[in-house]
């Protein structure tokens, strides 16, 4: 990988919520096409990183580079660095008082000032993608739990971002909804989308991601290919946290 | 004065049934501009105490909006604090003899009821706000709006939706609490009514048809109301597209055709 294609740069990334450290010292990086998952324990600070990235939070210390440059400056402004990285939530997070067409287009007419004929097109195509196409009528609390996060990363994908941060998008379905909403981020990983995700889901982080980083106590213990990070844990924790998950 | 009751009350209306129609009128007219501009002044005000503070800000703004938060904490509190009549025989008697002001008797009327109501709005506003869950805020600011077009699209119209019962109750307390105009001199209802009883002597009859009207004027907005209420909820069900919605980006129709799926061998 070249440095020029590096989308996404943190450097000694910190955060602490009054005199609680969660995140010391992050760095990593993130390139085009790279899908990288972020594992490890819960209060390890994943989501709080995430956050970070999406200036959702405000780091303490520490710069995050965005094509170079610093996205944790007080001159840059943080709503159009968000249209360029979107983000899907746990808890999805869509707009109740929308249908499914008009919560993948708000944000195209309203950030990127596209017009309505346009946006609703290019809501289409993408909602077509995620399966939820026939549902365009719907509002979100007439749908299930995997139809609403499907309909989430079709309203993120609207916006066509170069970076998607996922936050345990399946951590709140159902068992049987979380096979079709991995098998949609399957296949935007096949198409090259680059992608962070956060997940308990280590079968997938295994198969999708060529990136895994393991987190712990809010550093990265452990980094690397998910070949390196399954096979061959070299960190006791990551070993530790591993054979507990493979156990089942 | 016919001596039955049924009697007397139509005798009343054969008189003075224009009156009551041009006091009820007043009352309704009060009471609907000043809940219409109270909610103006009510989201207004709810808005502006929901503004976050983020640290990054200049402490100019943060000043300003800390100052303007004060003054808008400070109007609620008095407004809400004290009696509508106090405030009425203070505003336009007040400021008659303090100020030398001599406001119309009706620019007194509207203000006084839009001024309260605002008080009052301006709560139940900003716990409409509050009570949009902040995920829906976060959804929104990820895909890059800002605080503003958060507010507008996403999170005022649910807002307002679940307040319309609050701004229903206000509207039918205004009709009642009219009322209380009639000390700056203002011929709504109940000012007429009180000549009505007073020149026949006929309390009870007068205030029947008085309640009468009362009740089937706050009785009618709690109607109507409702109604829009459920206009806003939408219908309970939906639509699903047809299959190839790409092909029919103007109008959706409704069901894939019952024909087409007989085309279908079974086996
Ligand atoms: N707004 C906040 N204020 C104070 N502490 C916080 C805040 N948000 C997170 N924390 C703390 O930061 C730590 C890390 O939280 P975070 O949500 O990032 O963990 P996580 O790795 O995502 O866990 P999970 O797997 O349960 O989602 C926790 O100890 C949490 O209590
Ligand atoms: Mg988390």
């Amino acid at each position: 990988m070249t440095k020029e294609n590096i989308i996404l740069d943190i450097h000694h990334l910190s955060k602490t919520f009054g005199t609680n450290v969660v995140l010391k010292d992050i760095d990593f990086s993130v390139s085009t096409g790279d899908v990288t998952c972020i594992i490890g324990a819960s209060g390890s600070g994943k989501s709080t990183l995430l956050r970070c990235l999406n200036l959702l939070e405000t780091p303490t210390t520490g710069e995050v580079l965005y094509h170079g440059e610093d996205i944790t400056n007080a001159t840059v402004n943080a709503a159009s660095y968000r249209s360029h990285v979107g983000m899907v939530f746990q808890n999805f997070n869509l707009f109740n008082n929308m249908n499914v067409l008009k919560n993948c287009m708000v944000g195209q007419m309203k950030v990127l000032k596209r017009d309505a004929a346009t946006a609703k097109k290019n809501a289409l195509f993408f909602l077509d993608k995620v399966g939820m196409a026939p549902y365009i009528n719907a509002k979100p609390r007439q749908l299930s739990g995997g139809q609403k996060q499907r309909v989430a990363i079709a309203r993120a994908l609207a916006m066509e971002p170069e970076v998607l941060l996922f936050d345990e998008p399946t951590s709140a379905l159902d068992p049987q909804m979380v096979g079709e909403v991995l098998e949609v981020m399957r296949t935007l990983a096949g198409e090259g989308l680059t992608m962070i995700i956060v997940t308990h889901e280590m079968a997938f982080a295994r198969d999708v991601s060529n990136h895994v980083v393991f987190m712990a106590d809010g550093v990265i213990a452990e980094e690397g290919s998910p070949a390196q990070i399954f096979e061959n844990p070299q960190n006791a924790q990551t070993k530790e946290f591993l054979s507990r998950f493979m156990r089942g | 004065m016919p001596a039955s009751f049924g009697g007397r009350i139509m005798v009343i209306l054969q008189n003075y049934g224009m009156s009551f129609l041009r006091g009820a009128a007043s009352s309704m007219l009060i009471a609907l501009v000043g809940t219409a501009i109270g909610c103006v002044i009510g989201f207004a005000v709810g808005i502006i105490q929901t503004i976050p503070v983020e640290k990054k800000d200049s402490a100019v703004k943060k000043i300003l909006l800390g100052i303007l938060k004060f003054i808008l904490n400070a109007y609620v509190e008095i407004f809400r604090g004290t009696p509508m009549m106090a405030q009425a025989m203070l505003i336009y008697y007040g400021s008659m003899a303090l100020f030398n002001i001599h406001m119309s008797m009706w620019f007194a009327a509207f203000f006084i009821v839009s001024i309260n109501t605002g008080a009052y709005m301006a709560e139940t506003v900003r716990g409409g706000i509050l009570s949009i869950d902040p995920g829906q805020t976060e959804g929104a600011m990820a895909i890059g709006m800002t605080h503003f077009q958060t507010m507008t699209a996403v999170i005022l119209p649910q807002a307002l939706r679940n307040i319309m019962p609050q701004i229903g109750n206000n509207l039918i307390i205004n009709i009642k609490d009219t009322c209380v105009l009639s000390i700056i001199g203002i011929v709504e209802l109940f000012y007429t009514t009180k000549g009505v009883a007073g020149a026949y002597y006929t309390y009870f009859e007068a205030f029947t048809i008085a309640m009468v009207i009362y009740f089937i004027m706050t009785f009618a907005c709690s109607r109507i109301l409702r109604h829009l209420e459920s206009k806003l909820d939408g219908p309970d069900n939906f639509d699903l597209a047809t299959t190839d919605t790409l092909a029919y980006t103007s109008g959706m129709f409704k069901y894939p055709d019952k024909k087409k799926e007989e085309v279908i061998p079974n086996d």
